[in-house]
């Protein structure tokens, strides 16, 4: 991932920071800056969420990508934050815990490396809570 | 709107293809169907094909031109030729833009060919994630099988489907792979093979997989007023049908259902005024086991949460009430993911024209194809009918 990539997502990423549309109230994370239900009517701001949620759905990856593959086996899940969004995370736990509805919170974390000398992609996983 | 045939087939050999190229490959599939038709070159209006990631695979873009040239139709006729993309559903989605073409009237003879030449990448897997959220989901670790890995844990918690049923998707597609000449496994497999296979991404096993594979196919529609000019045995596109949802799995209304499956499936019958049982035999997308399970519950064969049971009764080999995949499907035949769609209506019409040989289902009249793009975000439905 390009430099610019990474850092105009970084209150994203590290923070959580979503956005909600004020017309209906729905929140977004990962954000969107049209409300796919109020499009043009709708009032796109920032939201800052929670970091607590539970588990929808979840997987232990055996086999990864070569940037993940010395992370395996790893938990990834859906959850579901308080404020009522979803979103795809690594959940730090041994693969035998985890469970549906599992409550979990976000922590900051490495997520992964650019190779030796690339760019350190931090963001943000979970954990039991 | 004008009617639409085919009227020539072709699929190259699927697997891994060490010493063929990605353009060699094209060539092989666009030959046989060209001399299947009984045309030639110059009377090709137009060509669509469907490749997901020749940028990433071969580092080639500007496919559409460097098929033109090596399909030797740069010199008289100058025939346009376009890329379309939509991941695995590349292929569906540029029969489906031939039929577009043709049905309006804009253009008489179409080819739409699929082509992917995946052997040649080294990270695959890194490949294929971004057929879902790079952003959201493969920046933070999903891979594709952990995708569907997550629809198929959410699936069987909430529905009876056993491991084993499960494991009886692949069993089946390796039995009617092993009868198709051009299917990358001709091995059949047990239960036991898929539930001692490694795990990938639990519950999902090895043999819950479909593979990396080099292949193409390719298709030649022509108007239904035209077709007998071309072939004694034209097969009818009675109904297309394209839909989309969220590109990330987290924003479905359902993990387990594929609402654009849902709704493409609800229009192609629409359109082509059929019911479901009136289907003979269908094509899904079985990129993993439970993409099969899901999608014939999806297309209104079955409620949701009840196909476990068809599977354990064996209806939907050759024979049964519902034969699924007699190709061999994603995971026997091969996935070259650009060509998938276009095999699968390459293997409809197989059927129709009752050329399938051994795995020929007896009295095949009226075929589907259902292709799916990333974790379900593009669906793309055809039904065919023999005339």
């Amino acid at each position: 991932m390009t430099v610019a990539r990474f850092w105009r997502k970084i209150p994203q990423r590290y923070n959580l920071i979503g956005t909600k549309c004020e017309n209906c109230g729905t929140v977004f994370f990962p954000p969107r800056s049209l409300c796919p239900d109020c499009r043009r009517d709708g009032k796109i701001v920032d939201h800052h969420c929670s970091g607590r949620g539970k588990v929808v759905t979840y997987t232990v990856i055996r086999t990864a990508s070569d940037q993940f593959s010395n992370l395996t086996p790893y938990v990834l899940a859906i959850i579901e934050l308080e404020d009522g969004c979803r979103l795809t995370s690594q959940v730090i736990c041994d693969p035998s815990e985890i469970t549906f509805g599992m409550p979990v919170r976000s922590v900051f974390r490495v997520i992964a490396e650019d190779g030796p000398s690339g760019i350190i992609h931090y963001g943000t996983k979970f954990v039991p809570a | 709107m004008r009617d639409v045939a085919v009227i020539g087939i072709g699929c190259s050999k699927f697997g891994e293809r060490w010493d063929t190229s990605f353009r060699e490959l094209f060539v092989e599939a666009g030959t046989l169907a060209i001399e299947d038709a009984g045309i030639d070159g110059e009377s090709i209006d137009a060509l669509y094909v469907g490749n997901m990631s020749a940028g990433r695979f071969v580092e080639q873009e500007h496919i559409g031109a460097l098929i033109a040239d090596y399909a030797g139709l740069t010199r008289a006729g100058h025939t346009p030729a376009t890329r379309v993309e939509a991941a695995c559903a590349s292929g569906g989605l540029a029969f489906r833009q031939a039929v577009l073409a043709v049905a309006s009237g804009m253009e008489d003879i179409v080819v739409a060919a699929g082509v992917e030449k995946m052997t040649d990448a080294g990270d695959s897997t890194d490949v294929l994630a971004a057929a879902a959220d790079r952003e959201w989901e493969g920046f933070t670790g999903a891979t594709f099988p952990g995708l569907y890995a997550m629809i198929a844990t959410d699936y069987m918690h909430r529905y009876s489907l056993t491991r084993e049923q499960l494991a009886s998707v692949a069993v089946k597609n390796h039995y009617h792979g092993s009868m198709n000449p051009i299917s990358q496994f001709q091995n059949e497999i047990t239960i036991d093979t898929v539930l001692r296979s490694t795990l990938v991404a639990d519950p999902l096993r090895l043999f819950d997989c479909s593979p990396v594979s080099d292949g193409s196919a390719a298709v030649v529609v022509a108007p239904l007023e035209m077709a007998r000019d071309f072939t004694d045995a034209p097969v009818t596109v009675i109904g297309t049908a394209q839909a989309s949802d969220t590109i990330a799995l987290h924003d479905r209304r359902d993990i387990s259902t594929l609402d654009a499956s849902v709704a493409a499936g609800n229009r192609v019958f629409e359109r082509a005024r059929v019911d479901r049982k009136d289907v003979d035999l269908v094509e899904v997308h079985d990129c993993f086991t439970i993409a099969e399970i899901c999608a014939v519950e999806d297309l209104g064969f079955v409620k949701k949460g009840e196909a476990g049971m068809l599977y354990e009764e064996g209806q939907t080999y050759i024979g049964g009430d519902l034969p699924v995949n007699t190709s061999g499907g994603l995971k026997a035949c091969g996935h070259p993911v650009g060509a998938t769609g276009l095999k699968q209506v390459w293997e409809v019409v197989t059927q129709l024209r009752g050329e399938a040989g051994k795995r020929q289902v007896d009295g095949a009249e009226i075929g589907m194809t259902q292709n799916v793009g990333g974790s379900g975000a593009t669906v793309v439905c055809h039904l065919f009918r023999r005339v």
